[in-house]
Parts: structure tokens; sequence; C-alpha cells
């Protein structure tokens, strides 16, 4: 018997193929927990509220939670499992570490990818709300505080670790200013 | 949720046709709402066709001049074009102030104008909602309603619409691209969300079954000076209480042109017309603007809990309309 509600589908996640049965009810937060085994993304609310499931596809940061896995297909994923290289941390994972960006820790996983997507969303060029100038002519604002904040207003955090996940972020663009210079 | 079959479309008339022959079929764009709304029960499409895999991505500047934003981009990558912040600043600014990173990233810009309202009655399936079951009621009229609607409301429903996107592509008189399987058709946005009367279910002039194609914003309405704001419960990632979008030309002291659109005052974003020819010839100055938001207001219609939403959007308007010919 063919049933169109459920099939196979294929996952890129980390750089590695996971070929798993899907209900096409299952989010990709869902999939990535409990079928391919990345328990990095988290569930806070299931309804993009909170950015505890924030991943990466294609490179993008995205909520898990709001996707279905069969939508998922074809594309990129990126957990919090396979920012680093090897066992060399992302910078803005080091600056996490270094500067207490956590406190119990739930958040993190998507605080981090939310942090890598602000990182390269600023360095394309991307304005914010904060912006005063939106005009493509003006200056690349710097990324100071008032732009973490905004940028990574998507990323909740009970704790309320937010004094020193901004001090992270701003300490990552740094560095990344630093390297390209 | 409701067992559902998926289907990703390569052709327009293919995504036309799946969804035609399926009772209960939908396009999914990023899915931020409607799978929000599956999860919980308000909707329960049998099959849900994929448009982002449809060649309708992308910011162009047609022929006229006119920017045509194809219904699949992105709310991120129409926010960030340059085209967009440097004649449309507004609809910049409108983007970037709804929702998060994450949602801009795979919303699409479609998607967001058929956004369904964020009342809490209607998600919730256990109260009466005239939009969600026709005839059933309102729960909001003595419920929970400071963030609801203030113009254009009936005694059927006070929800509001909550897009912040459409207030400034109201402002630009934008234009709704569609495509059904009779041909192509288009919309102005003025005309795109329907009055609520006794019909809040619906919601807008679409055809049944019609795929959005693009928004298309008219060459004669850009304003590098147009500024949208926003004011929320929190600083961000929440949805307006009221929000305003406008332009303003001023010369040797006088209005010489100038449009006003508000956002979570009414079921659609809401033109304020009333006001705009109240200030058009007059001397642009901010006891005028407040005046001719008051004259816009007067039509207001508070509930028992929403009634700050009148002071604000007057407030608003002059602010706003002072800082631009600031
Ligand atoms: C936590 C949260 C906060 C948010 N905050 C804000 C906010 O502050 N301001 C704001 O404006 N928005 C906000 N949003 C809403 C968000 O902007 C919308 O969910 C989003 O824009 C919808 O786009 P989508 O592509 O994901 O639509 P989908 O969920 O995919 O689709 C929405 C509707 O559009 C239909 N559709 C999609 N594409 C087409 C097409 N091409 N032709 C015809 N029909 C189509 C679908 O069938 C569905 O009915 C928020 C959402 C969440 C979850
Ligand atoms: S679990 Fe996805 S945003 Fe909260
Ligand atoms: S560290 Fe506990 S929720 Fe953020």
């Amino acid at each position: 018997m063919t049933d169109a509600t459920r099939g196979a589908i294929s996952l890129q996640v980390n750089g590695a193929e996971h070929r798993i049965d899907v209900d096409n009810r299952r989010t990709l937060l869902d999939a990535l927990r409990e079928d391919t085994g990345h328990t990095g993304p988290k569930k806070g609310c299931d309804f993009g509220q909170c950015g505890a499931c924030t991943i990466l596809v294609d490179g993008r940061r995205v909520v898990s939670c709001l996707t279905l896995a069969v939508a998922a297909q074809g594309s990129e994923i990126t957990t919090v499992e396979g920012l680093a290289e090897k066992d060399e941390l992302r910078p803005v994972q080091e600056a996490f570490v270094r500067l207490d960006g956590l406190q119990c820790g739930f958040c993190t996983p998507g605080q981090l990818c939310s942090a890598v997507g602000v990182l390269a969303e600023h360095a394309a060029g991307w304005p914010s709300a904060v912006t005063a100038d939106v005009s493509p002519d003006c200056p690349h604002p710097p990324l100071d505080a008032d732009e973490v904040r905004e940028r990574m207003s998507g990323n909740l955090c009970r704790c309320g670790a937010y004094p020193s996940i901004v001090r992270a972020v701003l300490d990552a663009a740094d560095e990344r200013a630093e390297v390209a210079r | 949720m409701k067992e559902f079959a998926y289907s990703r479309a390569n052709g327009v008339r293919e995504a036309l046709v799946m969804v035609a022959e399926q009772e209960n079929g939908r396009f999914l764009g990023g899915g931020t709402n409607l799978v929000d709304l599956m999860k919980r029960g308000v909707e329960a499409p049998d099959l849900l066709v994929d448009v982002r895999s449809l060649p309708l991505a992308g910011v162009r500047e047609d022929d006229d001049g006119d920017v045509v934003i194809g219904a699949t981009t992105t709310n991120s990558d129409a926010a960030a074009h340059p085209e967009v912040r440097r004649r449309y600043p507004a609809l910049s600014q409108a983007v970037l102030a709804g929702a998060s990173g994450q949602l801009r990233n795979v919303a699409t810009v479609a998607g967001n104008l058929l956004q369904r309202t964020r009342c809490a009655f209607f998600a919730d399936l256990s109260t009466a909602c005239n939009k969600r079951v026709p005839g059933s009621g309102c729960a909001a009229l003595a419920g929970v309603h400071h963030n609801h609607a203030i113009l254009g409301t009936s005694p059927s429903c006070v929800a509001t619409n909550p897009s912040d996107m459409a207030v400034s592509l109201m402002l630009f008189d934008a234009v709704v691209h569609y495509e059904t399987l009779d041909g192509e058709g288009e919309i102005p946005l003025s005309r795109f969300y329907r009055p609520v009367g006794d019909t809040p279910h619906v919601e807008t002039a679409l055809p049944a079954g019609a795929l959005i194609t693009s928004v298309r914003l008219p060459r004669a309405t850009a304003g590098e000076r147009s500024r949208y704001r926003k004011v929320r419960e929190r600083a961000s990632y929440a949805f307006a209480t009221v929000s305003v979008a406008a332009d303003l030309e001023v010369r040797a002291g006088r209005v010489h042109e100038v449009r006003i659109a508000l956002g979570g005052v009414a079921s659609h974003p809401w033109r304020a017309r009333i006001a705009e020819e109240e200030l058009r010839g007059g001397p642009a100055v901010p006891e005028r603007f407040r005046a001719a938001a008051e004259a816009e207001l007067a039509a207001a219609r508070a509930l028992p809990h929403n009634g700050y939403k009148v002071t604000l959007a007057r407030n608003l308007i002059q602010s706003v309309l002072t800082e631009i010919a600031g």
C-alpha cells in the first residue's frame, strides 16, 4: 500500500547523509532529535517563539520547529554539533565558554547557531531594525551591543545570560575583524 | 495534526493543478505561519504543495522602473535588497521590525501577506471565533482584547492583521500579482484585504486556488525618506501594538505629498487617507500632523481595553511625520 502522507527521505546533517522514514507531519527539529540523533537543537516552545531549536540550513539560521523534515530534503543542515572544526571550537563558541555566555545551557545550541548566522548576515551588509539608516549607500554599520541585542532577539534565555551572550558575540565579531585586518 | 501529503512543484502551472485537484490543498512557503496553525489544529490541509522550488525568488526592476519582488523571496532577502533599501526604505524597516532573523530567513513575501491574525481566540479551538468557525461568535469582544483593532471593526470580529511588511506595502501602493488556471491577474494592495463585515473568514480578494507570483512596487511611489516605526510590548521579537509607515514631501514649508499607513489597528493595514487629505497643501508643522491624525481616528471604536491605541496611533503619526519633516 502506498501512503502519500509518509515516506523515506534523506537529510544531509553536518556533512553526513541520513536516510530516515518519516511521517510528513514530522518537524525537522523532531527528525534531528529523534531520528538522526542530533540532540543539540532544543525544543523550547515548538512554535517559533524562543529560538532554542535554531540550526543553519544552507548556511542560514532558521528555527527547526516550524520547518517540516520533508521540506528540508536537499538542503545542507548544520546543528550545533557541526559548528566546530574537529576539536577546534569556532571563535564564537570559544567566546561563549570564556565569557560565560550561558548558565543552564538549554538555549546555548540555538544561541550559538544564531550567532554564527548573525556574524554572516552582518558581514554580508544586512541592516537590522536598529540600523539608523538602511540605505545601501551608508557605510557598513559596526556591530555594536544594540545591533547584537536586536539581531539576537530571536533567541530567548530563561536564565537571563543576555549580558554575557552579547559580550561573547561582540568578542567573536572583534576577533573576526582582527583576522580580516 | 491531521495527516497530509507533501509535494514539490517545479512549475507554476504544476503547482496550480496539484492544489486544484485536492479538496483541501494548500501552498507551503516558509511554513512559519501555516505549520504553526496546523500544529494548533486551526489549519488542516490534506496536501501541501511546496512553492519554494518554483523559480519565483528574487528582486528585479521591470521595464517601467517598478521593483518586483518574487513571491518566494525570503523576508530577509527582500529587506536586504539594495533597491528596496534605497527607494523603499520603509519596506526594509517594516520587514526587519517583524519576527526574528531566523523566521525572516525562511518566511516568504507571499506567506507574509497571507499570514493569519494572532488573536489568541483564533488560535484556540476551545473558544468562539467567527474567523475560524463562521457564525460561532467572537470571544474577544468580552475577553482579552487589549491588542485588538480600533478601526474598521464589526460586531463579528475585532482581530488585527499582524503583518508589518503589509503596512509598508500599503504605503507604497504595492500591487499583488497572481496566477490561476485561468491565467494571470493583479490586485492593488488597497483592495487585496476585504472589509470585515459579517464575513471575517474571507480575508482577501485573491481567487480560490490562486498562487501569488510577485509583489510590485510602483516607481512613482518610491520614497527615500519614508519611515516605518513600530511600538510593541517589548523592544524586539513581538507583534505591533501600533505601527506607522509614512512618507512626506515638504516644499516651501507646505505638505506637497504625504502618505500614511497604520498597522495593529485594523483587520488589514490601514491607509490613513483622511489624514493625508487634511494635510495636503497645508503647513508641515507638528500641530497640523496631530490634527490630521485626530481626524483620521475620529472613526475609531475602542473596546474596553484597547482605547490606548487611539492615543498611541495619534502620537505615532505626529511623531513620525515630524521626524521626516525634520
Ligand atoms: C514567533 C513569531 C513571531 C512573528 N512576529 C512577526 C512580527 O512581528 N511581524 C510580522 O509581520 N510577522 C511576524 N511573524 C509572522 C511571519 O512574518 C509569518 O509567519 C511569515 O511571514 C509567513 O511566511 P511563510 O512563507 O512562512 O508563510 P507560510 O506559513 O508558508 O504560509 C502562510 C500562508 O500563505 C499561503 N501561501 C504561501 N505562499 C503562497 C503563494 N505563493 N501563493 C499563495 N498562497 C501562498 C499558505 O498557503 C498559507 O496559507 C511571526 C511569526 C512567528 C512564528
Ligand atoms: S522550539 Fe523552535 S523556536 Fe522554540
Ligand atoms: S542559559 Fe539557561 S536558558 Fe539560556
